[in-house]
């Protein structure tokens, strides 16, 4: 397999994600493709305990934490500020779960975007308010227990399709990635890089923890969310351009729900249901992408 | 150079001649005008500045804690809904020991929708950690916005100036416009101590555990009171240039005076008035204006009311289940003094109901009239419903 992938690493030693975290090797991956020329803001989420407690931080690149919400618009100050001081040679990404992009911080990225500010919003999803304990989010997929959608209240609502929000505004790159493609992840994270105005990624990160999966799981559950269609791998050009970048292998999605805890619930009828629900999405890009299914 | 001016412009003039590098604001009235103003420097190069035009008052203050932890000079204004919108990053403001400014211009709450004057969005905003310095008139407010930029930046922490809403925001006055080249002699370029630098990456906010935490906060405490300190020397500075000072408060008549009125705002302009007329009626009347509220002055607070017989404070604001605001601070000033006058509190001008010198000359009558207060606070001019 071609290597594109730099060897530094920007994440020290000793951070505290839990063993097994998607959203540790997304982080390593992006810094790795971004290079220490980077300022990282961080609205509350997961990376908010793992970048460590003061006086100590696991990141080699500067890094500004912020309120929850805010990620898009404390970003947009601190490019306006390096605009100010002539440093056009740092890139300034906000690095949110998915609570901070899909639902309380959805505002100020649609804001940030709409001005197309000069950034990477990249959104690492771990499907849920993993850093308090496994709360619904927007991003929760059809069917997850979460402690909020516990028991027979698992949550019957669909996720939230966040990179069609973003395409909606004509943002010049959104792209998906996947902790278990690092390759695409990082070829799309410089792309991002190179592009001008606002970027969007949105980076599938399991979370052994809240998902009540075996933490050596979650490279092969993140694979087999591409590989059943249920997360696939695209990016969008200036909100028209679709290109589909993993060809599926159309996995029947029952294979991905029955290793996770979080699905043990459903029935064969409801895995039927939300295999249905994965074929439209998928028609619907196909079609997109200007590809007959 | 002399000239007629809003009260808005006289902000944007301010923050023009702070050299500002970033203004970062949502629209809400009676605040706009600032807004327009200072889009139109920028976009006609009146200013070398950038304006970001935000999609609410919270993102505004959260862009500027991101252009400030950057380095750069930056500005805000809002008003009452929008100040309370911000309330979550005003404490992460001072947190954070960023010294940003705002205009904030007094608007009442609501429901219902009233864009009049009402003090309590901004002292609702008290302990936030801001620095709050009320203003009378559009020159004070002028030159209060060059003052709060070399206050909040020698001791770290934001800086809230506060005006009247269409009393002063809508209000033509003269006001004296200074050379740019003397603000520059008064106010050097802000040297921030810290800020984000990919050659010396640091983590800005992160996590603090009890071990830590305290202290920090400890050091935000410290500050207020090294602001306490510095303020008489931001204004020698100041009247040494501009040949023009405020004082954290300001005491008319109040030598002899048995009874002294408290007020701020355009409040203190007419409360001026009534106490120079009554004065000349022989009666024994004096005046304190608040400009500092935080941090609060307590000692000279108590030095000019200690000897006053009764002390009448006017609220143009109310914290329900207590009092007026302003009340509720003189009172806590001067209870550990052994000997000290009781504190009648009046409530006026609430929403934007006028304050005249009628009003005024009401509440001295009725402070006379009584030996000790009856209740907590008095509404006065309630109509009947």
């Amino acid at each position: 397999m071609e290597q594109n992938i730099h060897e530094n690493e920007y994440i020290y030693p000793g951070h505290v994600a839990c063993s097994g975290c998607g959203a540790a090797i997304a982080m390593r991956f992006l810094l790795k493709a971004l290079g220490e020329k980077t300022i990282i803001v961080l609205p509350a989420c997961c990376w908010s305990i793992i970048a460590g407690p003061y006086p100590q931080s696991s990141l080699k690149v500067p890094v500004i934490h912020c309120a929850f919400e805010a990620g898009g618009a404390v970003a947009s100050g601190v490019r306006a500020a390096l605009d100010i001081k002539g440093d056009t040679e740092t890139t300034v990404v906000t690095w949110a779960g998915d609570g901070g992009t899909f639902d309380i911080g959805f505002q100020a990225l649609s804001g940030a975007v709409e001005r197309n500010e000069e950034f990477i919003y990249a959104c690492y999803d771990n499907e849920a308010y993993m850093n308090t304990g496994i709360q619904r989010s927007s991003s929760t997929p059809y069917g997850a227990w979460t402690t909020t959608t516990p028991g027979i209240e698992w949550k019957k609502l669909r996720k939230k399709n966040i990179v069609e929000a973003l395409v909606a505004h004509r943002i010049p790159y959104a792209a998906t990635a996947n902790i278990a493609f690092p390759d695409d992840l990082v070829r799309k994270a410089k792309k991002a890089k190179e592009i001008k105005g606002s970027k969007f990624l949105h980076i599938y990160s399991s979370c052994p923890t809240g998902w009540r999966i075996p933490s050596e799981m979650s490279i092969k559950i993140a694979r087999m969310a591409v590989q059943t269609n249920i997360f696939p791998l695209y990016e969008v050009e200036d909100g028209i351009k679709y290109t589909i970048n993993y060809k599926s292998k159309e996995y029947p999605v029952r294979e991905y729900f029955k290793l996770q805890g979080r699905f043990k619930h459903l029935s064969d009828e409801d895995l039927e249901q939300i295999q249905e629900m994965v074929n439209e999405d998928w028609e619907r890009l196909l079609k997109k992408a200007g590809e007959n299914p | 150079m002399k000239r007629v001016v809003e009260g808005s412009e006289a902000v944007a003039e301010a923050v023009r001649l702070a050299r500002v590098n970033v203004i970062s604001a949502y629209p809400i009235t009676p605040q706009t005008h600032i807004v327009e103003f200072l889009s139109e420097y920028c976009a006609n190069g009146t200013m070398d500045a950038r304006f970001l035009r935000v999609e609410s008052e919270h993102s505004a203050l959260a862009a500027l804690i991101g252009t400030a932890t950057t380095g750069v000079r930056s500005f805000t204004a809002t008003s009452g809904q929008g100040l309370a919108l911000m309330h979550e990053l005003l404490h992460w403001t001072s947190g954070a020991r960023l010294p940003i400014v705002m205009a904030e211009v007094n608007r009442a709450l609501a429901p219902g929708w009233n864009i009049w004057v009402d003090q309590t969005d901004s002292l609702a905003q008290r302990d936030t950690g801001w620095i709050q310095l009320y203003c009378e008139d559009s020159q004070e407010v002028l030159d209060t916005i060059i003052q709060a930029y070399r206050l909040g930046e020698l001791v770290d922490l934001p800086v809230m100036v506060v005006l009247d809403a269409f009393f002063l925001s809508h209000t033509y006055e003269p006001v004296d416009i200074p050379d740019q080249k003397l603000v520059d002699d008064y106010l050097p370029p802000w040297e921030p101590k810290f800020q984000l630098d990919t050659e010396k990456p640091c983590a800005f906010g992160p996590l603090v555990t009890p071990a830590f935490y305290m202290e920090m906060r400890h050091a935000i405490a410290g500050a207020m009171e090294d602001a306490l300190e510095v303020f008489p020397q931001v204004e020698d500075e100041f009247e040494r240039i501009f040949n023009r000072r405020y004082g954290e408060v300001e005491a008319v008549s109040c030598d002899d005076a048995e009874i002294i009125l408290v007020s701020s705002g355009t409040a203190a302009s007419t409360s001026r008035l009534v106490v120079k007329d009554l004065r000349a009626a022989g009666e024994k009347v004096g005046l304190l204006k608040i400009k500092l509220l935080r941090p609060f002055p307590v000692d000279i607070v108590r030095r000019v009311l200690a000897s006053a017989k009764k002390v009448a404070v006017i609220d143009r604001n109310f914290s329900f289940g207590a009092s007026g605001i302003f009340a509720q601070e003189i009172r806590a000033a001067l209870c550990n003094t052994m000997k000290h006058p009781p504190v009648f509190n009046y409530i006026a001008g609430i929403g934007g109901r006028d304050l005249t010198a009628d009003v005024i000359e009401d509440i001295y009558r009725r402070a006379k009239a009584s030996d000790f207060p009856e209740r907590e606070s008095e509404w006065v001019g309630l109509q009947e419903v």
